[in-house]
């Protein structure tokens, strides 16, 4: 069995299909550097991530497949998903062995490779809508609105469109508190920001709440408000918390003012 | 400025509005403007939270006032009920749809109102919320706004000016019943409104076609809905209403309201101990048979089936019903024939579609495709002979409908239909006896 190893980026995905093609060889797997390798390996291949051989297979592929397979690529890899590498190896390199003018392959779902990368990239794609639907602002005395997320997928990157397209005339500042880092965007444009000094930021890690010196005044209220709006609405002969559950996750609860 | 006052009147007012089960925010794609805060998307629409019935939250859904002159009989708000009551001031109706969309909590305001004084008065309040929110405040967001029965066409069309998607409520789907339960209304006040609004739906495309920038018209068209439970109409009627209406190009969405005993005391309505929820399942599964499979309202509730089954899905009823269309061969059968098999969903029928020019689809392929196996299996063939080692696959034709049917029904599944069958015989007076 022939594994490859790579740098877990995605340049370093695309060098590896490049190598496979280069060195004539059909690895079974495809693992990050430093997890655990398959059982029965006997063969290990290193990939040196090269941007330029990457930048050539991926020139391939916006030749051979169709925008929306291509962004299907992209979004799959947000997923951070350590069982991605492998089948989205397969995949780009049976794109690159389909013949000249044979139907796509991107749409034969009985395919394994390209089932596990299309359902790989759905999941991503429910994540940023639960991001859509899920995020809280609150309200800083200066005035910018602050959303404090976790999600499982790293999809920040995905939603920041929508909230730029929405709150166009307010500034907000996103921040994944799994990953570190946010988008903060100044009513002119959107930047990726990280935090150097992670005991003075003016949020709760856990929590997401702001700090008491830098909340607006009046946030309380209205956080209030819908606290008292949420219980008022629901109909209690009704009563469905499993179907609440399976539409809103427990782990987004955290940071949904409603459920603090 | 807000106070605590405010919290309780918000309070009131939402207990008032919440038996309008209309909540989507979709049906219109609006971008974001330069100087205007929110857009639409459209598509499936945004659920910003789902409250403890599992019911989603998608706009602020909240009554002006729950004063009403009406004493309908299904009605919370009826004037004869003993319920606080109170008015939000305009002032503060804005502010709370601005902040908390500003937070994300909500995708827009879905606003309704008792009526007071007159029909027009209370429309040409709603009205002038809608048009400050568009002019004053910048809202690009999602309004759904509640036509009073009744209202001057001139006001509904310039409500229709500002609102996204505007609804008139039938409640009662046969009008005996409905004058028996409301006896100040009648089916002619439901349907004026709905027509204008259509007419002005209409007219709004021809002009948008002469000039392009003529200001959208309820571009989200109508909504409507029923209460299901309340009186003796059965599905049928209930099924044959909604047809009909999505038959009118502006209809979007019927949706179903098991009805909730709040006014226990009037004898002209059943006493029921829980909201008929199987049932009210079951019409909307019937209803997305009817928009997204293909099915004629007459294939899924008929003379001899006028209420749907409650122990096993509408779709799986008409299958074991039609055995003759069985089994469906995967790999060479229509779109439309594929769908119309138990455990095959639209999504998975097209994967289907899309995968089987590559190579042939077998049931493992199926499964992997998220096909509920454990019901499609008897109602396909693949041109496998087994679907395990040893168990030859036996289909509907083979085992017949009558034999196959208590495999496909779960304990959990038989004892809830039980339970809410048994419900009704209890309690249910018949309404329609004294007509």
């Amino acid at each position: 069995m022939l594994a490859y190893t790579f740098d877990n980026t995605l340049d370093g995905l695309l060098t590896a299909v490049f190598d496979a093609f280069a060195l004539h060889q059909a690895p079974d797997a495809l693992i990050a550097e430093g997890d655990i390798l398959p059982m029965f390996c006997t063969d290990v291949h290193r990939v040196r991530t090269a941007e330029d051989k990457a930048r050539r297979v991926w020139a391939g592929l916006e030749k051979r497949l169709s925008r929306e397979a291509l962004r299907m690529i992209t979004v799959a890899w947000l997923s951070e998903d350590r069982e991605l590498p492998t089948p989205l190896l397969h995949y780009i390199c049976k794109v690159f062995r389909q013949p000249e003018g044979a139907p796509g392959i991107e749409r034969n779902f009985s395919d394994p490779d390209v089932l596990s990368v299309t359902n790989t990239a759905r999941r991503v794609m429910h994540e940023k809508h639960r991001m859509m639907q899920f995020v809280r602002f609150q309200k800083t005395k200066d005035g910018t609105y602050l959303g404090v997320v976790s999600p499982d997928h790293n999809v920040l990157p995905l939603v920041v469109h929508h909230f730029r397209d929405r709150f166009g005339d307010q500034p907000w500042l996103l921040y994944d508190a799994r990953r570190r880092y946010g988008f903060y965007y100044d009513r002119q444009e959107v930047v990726r920001i990280t935090f150097e000094d992670e005991d003075a930021l003016p949020f709760d890690l856990q929590t997401g709440r702001l700090s008491s010196d830098v909340i607006s005044q009046d946030d309380q209220l209205f956080q209030d408000l819908w606290r008292t709006y949420f219980k008022a609405i629901c109909i209690r002969q009704r009563m469905n918390p499993r179907k609440q559950l399976n539409d809103m996750p427990r782990r987004y609860w955290k940071y949904m003012t409603e459920m603090q | 400025m807000l106070t605590e006052k405010t919290i309780e009147k918000l309070r009131i007012l939402a207990e008032s509005a919440k038996y309008d089960v209309s909540c989507s925010s979709s049906g219109t794609v609006r971008k974001g403007k330069q100087g205007m805060v929110g857009n639409t998307v459209g598509g499936v629409g945004i659920c910003h939270s789902f409250a403890d019935d599992g019911r989603c939250i998608s706009l602020l859904k909240v009554m002006l006032t729950n004063y009403c002159m009406y004493d309908c009989a299904y009605c919370i708000n009826r004037r004869s009920n003993d319920i606080p009551r109170a008015t939000l001031s305009v002032s503060e109706l804005e502010e709370i749809v601005m902040e908390f969309y500003r937070r994300n909590y909500i995708e827009g305001l879905f606003l309704s109102s008792g009526v007071v004084r007159t029909p027009d008065y209370t429309m040409e309040r709603l009205t002038a919320i809608v048009r400050d929110l568009r002019t004053i405040h910048r809202f690009n967001g999602y309004i759904h706004l509640k036509s009073i029965p009744g209202a001057s066409r001139e006001l509904l069309n310039e409500a229709g000016r500002w609102a996204d998607r505007m609804s008139v409520n039938i409640e009662i789907p046969r009008e005996e019943s409905l004058k028996l339960l409301a006896p100040e209304k009648d089916h002619q006040s439901v349907f004026q409104p709905m027509r204008l609004i259509q007419q002005g739906v209409l007219e709004n495309k021809e002009d948008r076609r002469r000039m392009h920038h003529a200001p959208r018209f309820v571009p989200a068209g109508q909504s409507t809905q029923m209460i299901v439970g309340a009186t003796a109409e059965s599905d049928r009627d209930i099924l044959g209403m909604s047809s009909a209406l999505y038959r009118q190009p502006t209809m979007r969405r019927v949706y179903y309201s098991g009805y909730v005993s709040v006014n226990t005391y009037d004898p002209r309505l059943p006493v029921l101990k829980q909201p008929p929820l199987v049932r009210e399942n079951r019409l909307y599964q019937a209803d997305w048979l009817m928009r997204f499979y293909h099915f004629r309202v007459d294939e899924i509730v008929d003379e001899q089936h006028a209420n749907l089954d409650l122990e096993v899905d509408p779709k799986l009823a008409w299958a074991l019903r039609h055995p003759e269309a069985f089994p469906v061969d995967i790999n060479t059968a229509e779109y439309e024939s594929i769908l119309r098999v138990p455990g095959i969903g639209v999504k998975s029928a097209m994967l289907i579609v899309n995968s089987r020019r590559f190579n042939r689809i077998t049931s493992y392929h199926l499964k992997k495709m998220g096909v509920v196996m454990k019901k499609a299996k008897y109602f396909i063939t693949c041109h496998e002979l087994t679907d395990g080692y040893a168990n030859p696959i036996v289909g509907i034709n083979e085992l017949h409908p009558e034999r196959l049917r208590p495999l496909l029904v779960s304990a959990s599944q038989r004892k809830k239909a039980a339970a809410e069958l048994q419900m009704t015989l209890d309690f249910d007076e018949p309404p329609t006896d004294n007509l």
